[in-house]
Order: C-alpha cells, then sequence, then structure tokens
C-alpha cells in the first residue's frame, strides 16, 4: 500500500501483511479488568480533551484573541463614556468582561461535542460499559481548562492596563474560582445543545440567541439603576449579574453574600437540570 | 477457550426504527449464530447501519425486540455492552489523536493500568502493522491503516462479538484483503463477528451464513451456497464477437434458457441464468443447447463459461433489480419474492 508508506520516515517501504502469529498473540483471550471508576473514567477523558489540545493548538485561539480583543475594546469603546477615563472603568469593568468572555466561551462546550459526534468515536464511547456521564464529564473538566487560560490572560491584559483590585492575590483567585465553578455548571446547557441541534452551526446560532441578551443585559457593563425598571427586573433575576457581583466583590476584597448564594443555587440548577437532559438524550440517540 | 459459545449470538424479532418518514428498520428478524462470520448484505440505505447500531445499543428500537448474548439491547444495554464491540462506517476513532494515543485512551477506559494500557497499545499495533504510524494523528493515516487501527480498538479488550460496519468500503484491493485477513483471524478465535456489506463477494468469501437486507428487512437468509443454489443451477457468461448481434442472442438466451438474461455494460457480453424453465436437463446440458442455438443462428462466441450464480444475481433475482442504490418505492411484497 504505497500510500501507508508514502509519508513515513522508515527507508524500506514495506507492505503490511497480517501475520497470524501476531494476531493470535493479541487475540488471546485474556481476564478482563473491572471497569473503570466514575472518577477515573472521567479523568480519562480529560485527559483526552489535553491531547486534543496538544495536536489542535489553534483551538486555542477562542480563548486567548477573543477575550484580549474583548477587553481592549469594551475598555477603550467606554471607558471614556462611562467613567472618567479607560483606567477608572477597567477597575468596575474588568471582573464583568472576565465573566462574559469565559461565560461565551462555554458554548464551544456544545460546538465540540457537536462535532465530536458527528464524527463517530461518540458512538464507540457509548458502545463502552462506562460511567455513562463520564465522557461528558471529562469533556467539561478539560474545557474548564480554557476557561481558568482565559481568565488568566483577561487578567493579564488587564493588569497591564492598570487594572489593581483591592482583594490582591486571594480576592482574584477567589473570584475566578466562583466563575470557573459557575462555567462548568452553565457547560452543561451546552452539552444538551450540542446533543439536541443538528449542526455546530445551529449550535453557534442558538448558543448566541442565549449569550447575547444574557451576558449584555446585565451589569457588565453598566450599573443597573440607569435601566428602565422592566429591564432592571430582568437584569437583576439573570444569574450573570448575581455573578458579577460576586466575582466583583471577591477581587475588591468583600463578599457578596446574596449573589453567592443565588450563584451556587443556579449552578446547582444548571447541573441537575440540564445536566439531566443531557443524559437523556445522550443515552437516547 | 474462554468463550461461552452456547446460543445464538444475536437474535432480533420485528425490529422496526424509522426517521421521520423514512422507516429504516421494518420489521427485521436475525438469527445470528455465535462463533462464525454473519453476513448482511444490501445495498445503500437497506437499513444495515441502523441494524447494527440498534444491537450496538446505539439506537433505541420503535419496535421489536433483541437479544445479545441473551441480554436484551435496551433493558440489560449495559450487560450488552460488555461484549461486543464497533467498528462503525465511519471513523470510530479519535482522528486529532495519535494510533497509540487512541488505543491507550481505550484501554484505560477498559480498566487497564496506564502501564497496561500502553502495552496492550503497542502488542496491537505491532500485530496490525502500526507500529511506524504510532506517533502520526489519525488523520495522517490512509485509508487502510484507518480501518486497522479502527479495528484493532475493538478488540483490545477481545470481544465475544464485533460488529464491523462496511469495513472495507473504500478500500484498495490490497488493504481490503488485509481486512480480510484480520476479520479471519479474529473468529478464529472465538469471537463472533456481524459484518455489513454492499460486496456480495466480501459476503461470499467471509460469511457462512448471509442475510439480504432491503427496504429495513431481510428477503433472503441462508449460507451462500444456499442463497445461490435457490436462485438457479448456475449463470453462462457469454461474449460475442459482434456487438450488434446481441439483442438476437439476448432472444435467443431468453427462449432457449428461460432464465433472466443480463446485458452487461460492455457491449459485447452477455450474462444469463440457467435452469428458470424447470427443464430435466442439468445446467451443462442447457447450456450446451443454447450455445447450439447461437451457432445454428451465426452469432459468434468468443468467450463462454458456466458458473455459480454470483451473489449480485441472488439480489437481482430476490428483488428484480439490481443492487444498486433505489430511489422508486416498490410494493414490499413482490421485492421479497
Ligand atoms: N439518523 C438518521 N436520520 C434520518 N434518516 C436516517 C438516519 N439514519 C438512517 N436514515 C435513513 O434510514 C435508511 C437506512 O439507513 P442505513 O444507514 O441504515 O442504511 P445502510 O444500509 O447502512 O446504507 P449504506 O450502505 O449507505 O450505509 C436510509 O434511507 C437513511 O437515509
Ligand atoms: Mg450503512
Amino acid at each position: 500500500m504505497s500510500s501507508d508508506t508514502a509519508t513515513s520516515t522508515g527507508p524500506v517501504p514495506t507492505v503490511f501483511v497480517p501475520s497470524s502469529e501476531a494476531l493470535a498473540t493479541v487475540l488471546a483471550p485474556s481476564t478482563r479488568p473491572p471497569r473503570p471508576s466514575p472518577l477515573s473514567a472521567s479523568l480519562t477523558f480529560s485527559w483526552r480533551a489535553l491531547l486534543k489540545i496538544k495536536h489542535v493548538p489553534e483551538q486555542l485561539f477562542d480563548v486567548t484573541a477573543f477575550p484580549i480583543i474583548m477587553v481592549l475594546m469594551f475598555t477603550y469603546l467606554f471607558g471614556g463614556a462611562l467613567a472618567d477615563s479607560p483606567r477608572d472603568y477597567l477597575q468596575f469593568f474588568l471582573p464583568g468582561i472576565m465573566v462574559t468572555s469565559v461565560v461565551m466561551i462555554t458554548m464551544y462546550t456544545g460546538v465540540g461535542l457537536n462535532t465530536d459526534i458527528e464524527k463517530g468515536v461518540f458512538d464507540r464511547f457509548r458502545t463502552l460499559p462506562v460511567w455513562r456521564p463520564a465522557a461528558l464529564v471529562g469533556m467539561i473538566v478539560g474545557d474548564v481548562l480554557r476557561y481558568v487560560l482565559a481568565a488568566l490572560v483577561i487578567l493579564t491584559v488587564g493588569l497591564v492596563l492598570g487594572f489593581r483590585p483591592d482583594g490582591g492575590v486571594p480576592g482574584v483567585l477567589a473570584g475566578i474560582g466562583l466563575l470557573v465553578v459557575f462555567s462548568f455548571a452553565f457547560s452543561w446547557v451546552w452539552t444538551f445543545f450540542g446533543l439536541v441541534l443538528r449542526s455546530e452551526k445551529s449550535v453557534m446560532g442558538a448558543s448566541m440567541m442565549v449569550l447575547f441578551p444574557l451576558t449584555f443585559l446585565s451589569n457588565v457593563f453598566v450599573d443597573p439603576s440607569t435601566m428602565p425598571g422592566w429591564l432592571q427586573a430582568f437584569v437583576k433575576a439573570n444569574p450573570i449579574t448575581h455573578l458579577v457581583s460576586s466575582v466583583r466583590a471577591a477581587m475588591a476584597g468583600t463578599t457578596d453574600a446574596s449573589a453567592m448564594m443565588w450563584i451556587v443555587l443556579w449552578s446547582a440548577a444548571f447541573i441537575v437540570v440540564f445536566g439531566t437532559l443531557t443524559m437523556y438524550r445522550y443515552n437516547r440517540r | 477457550m474462554s468463550r461461552r459459545t452456547t446460543g445464538p449470538a444475536i437474535e432480533a424479532e420485528g425490529l422496526t426504527r424509522s426517521f421521520g418518514e423514512t422507516r429504516a428498520l421494518a420489521g427485521l428478524d436475525l438469527k445470528v449464530p455465535a462463533g462464525a462470520v454473519y453476513g448482511l448484505l444490501g445495498p445503500n440505505g437497506a437499513g444495515k447501519t441502523t441494524a447494527v447500531r440498534v444491537l450496538a445499543t446505539l439506537l433505541r428500537p420503535d419496535g421489536g425486540q433483541a437479544r445479545v448474548f441473551g441480554h436484551d439491547v435496551v433493558a440489560a444495554a449495559d450487560a450488552v455492552r460488555a461484549r461486543v464491540s464497533l467498528t462503525g462506517q465511519y471513523a470510530s476513532v479519535d482522528e486529532d489523536l495519535t494510533g497509540v494515543e487512541n488505543l491507550v485512551l481505550l484501554g484505560r477506559l477498559l480498566g487497564l493500568t496506564k502501564s497496561a494500557a500502553r502495552q496492550r497499545a503497542e502488542q496491537l499495533l505491532a500485530a496490525f502493522g502500526l507500529t511506524e504510524a504510532a506517533g502520526r494523528q489519525v488523520k495522517k493515516y490512509s485509508g487502510g491503516m484507518r480501518r486497522r487501527v479502527d479495528i484493532a480498538a475493538s478488540i483490545l479488550n477481545t470481544p465475544d462479538l464485533l460488529f464491523l460496519d462496511e469495513p472495507t468500503t473504500g478500500l484498495d484491493p490490497r488493504s481490503r484483503n488485509q481486512v480480510w485477513e484480520i476479520v479471519r483471524a479474529v473468529v478464529a478465535h472465538g469471537t463472533t463477528v456481524l459484518l455489513t456489506t454492499q460486496y456480495l463477494d466480501e459476503a461470499d468469501k467471509l460469511a457462512s451464513r448471509i442475510a439480504v437486507v432491503d427496504h429495513g428487512r431481510v428477503i433472503a437468509e441462508g449460507s451462500p451456497g444456499e442463497l445461490k443454489s435457490s436462485v438457479g443451477s448456475g449463470t453462462v457468461h457469454l461474449r460475442l464477437r459482434d456487438a450488434d448481434q446481441r439483442p438476437e442472442a439476448e432472444r435467443l438466451l431468453q427462449a432457449t434458457l428461460g432464465g433472466p438474461v443480463q446485458v452487461e455494460a460492455d457491449a459485447v457480453a452477455i450474462t444469463a441464468r440457467v435452469g428458470g424453465d424447470g427443464s430435466e436437463l442439468d445446467a451443462s446440458a442447457q447450456a450446451a443447447r443454447a450455445l447450439g442455438e447461437l451457432s445454428r443462428a451465426g452469432i459468434m462466441v468468443d468467450d463462454f463459461s458456466l458458473g455459480q450464480p454470483s451473489l449480485d444475481e441472488v439480489f437481482l433475482a430476490l428483488t428484480d433489480r439490481p443492487a444498486v442504490p433505489v430511489t422508486d418505492e416498490r410494493d414490499e411484497l413482490e421485492a421479497a419474492r
């Protein structure tokens, strides 16, 4: 088979001839090991996600370039108008844009799952006798690394532009921690979308329909007290608002207990509701 | 050998499954004995992949039931999964990962330790002639190598039942032969193989029993030999000197042999089935009589052979149409005849 060897580095192109002895060795029945624990299976699947990042590093473009553009664009676009200077605005705005960027990136979980399933490798995963959610949990754990990376990129850009959080290192870490926990939970919305919708494009489209109102109709860019009453009602119920409040508080070295409670509730709700819906679809495809 | 071979590997009764208006499975019955290659033969859209997906627990049937080694594919899906593996029609390995990474990943998911998974992966890659390509991404593999790594992944845990969905579609003849060799070795070691194919010669060569599937149901079942003899005793293949004489030759063959006559793409070639008229004569005598008729009519024959009908002809006889994609809807009863 010339195409087999055309790209190989071996000096002598050889044709594979199945040898019955070699096949006999690999086909000899062996005792089957016990199935892996849910944790071990999930970790194995997250190893797969890491390998994919290693082989396709371009996919990190979404989590690096996009957040940088967001920070720069909004800081200089709104900074002068909404605060005295971009630098002042940044103190208020950076936690918000960090939340917006990372939450927007979560939608790639759905897109990725959709393309993965399209390709057929999930057929094999779904015929394995492992804990069923492991493939998806592992995938999302891999995505969490991307969220952390995006948050760190934004933090770095912010620090360069003059962001000086009062909470110091512990406050910033707590803020990023909250954001990552929420994003993990929120990703289950997209796994459901990724399973239900037909194409990568429709997953993207649907995600945007959800994400734009959710991130913009919040307290990310401006203080809600300047908004009309009906809009305030939506903004106050929006989980992104609570998330931004608690991340802002953490980075400023304080705690917003009620916002934090809402975030815990929302996160739990996303996992329970969309995790269940996702697994239902996953099992029934 | 520790394999349990009592009872059939697969029993399916009246499986149905629709996708919108399309009835992919329309009451499929199947009984696959353990320990051999069973061929599921049918044209594009016959429902082969759908059947495999239902039996491999990937898809729920709308109706009917199926058991794999006695376990219900819906109610006891996990028990089924513990004993089967699947190489799908499209790559069921991760193309972004390397060959060795794919196999280690699966080994870990099947419960092997890191070092055992690594060892198993290397052993499999060596046996499948992929050692050199082990560190390359699967998307850079040739079609034949891709198939091999896919099958290697499927036998990582030496399953009791292996589903191979069109394992040689799109492969060159040499790669196809390699896959055939592997399939034979897998079966020789006690794994039952359910193989789907559109290639009649593939089912003929590999399978000890074949189910011919069309429009989501089995229209014929048996050993390759049984299927052939159910059609007729033999087939004559003729090549004429002069293409202009073909219509006349066609008419004469129809009259003397009584079976269906097929003109080939080659303008001088004709294929005719012998023994369709219930005549007492055996196939060779009938063929000789037909040759005599042709020569009396002044038709010159350059090449003549009498052979068993191919499975292509079997399909033609079963459905009254060749085994090619169908667009027209036809009466199911008529098709089943
Ligand atoms: N997921 C799906 N959604 C909609 N229609 C489907 C789906 N899967 C299969 N079908 C339809 O069901 C019918 C049977 O398809 P199936 O894939 O089982 O055939 P097949 O015998 O495997 O064909 P091929 O040789 O082309 O692989 C076809 O008409 C196909 O279009
Ligand atoms: Mg198919």
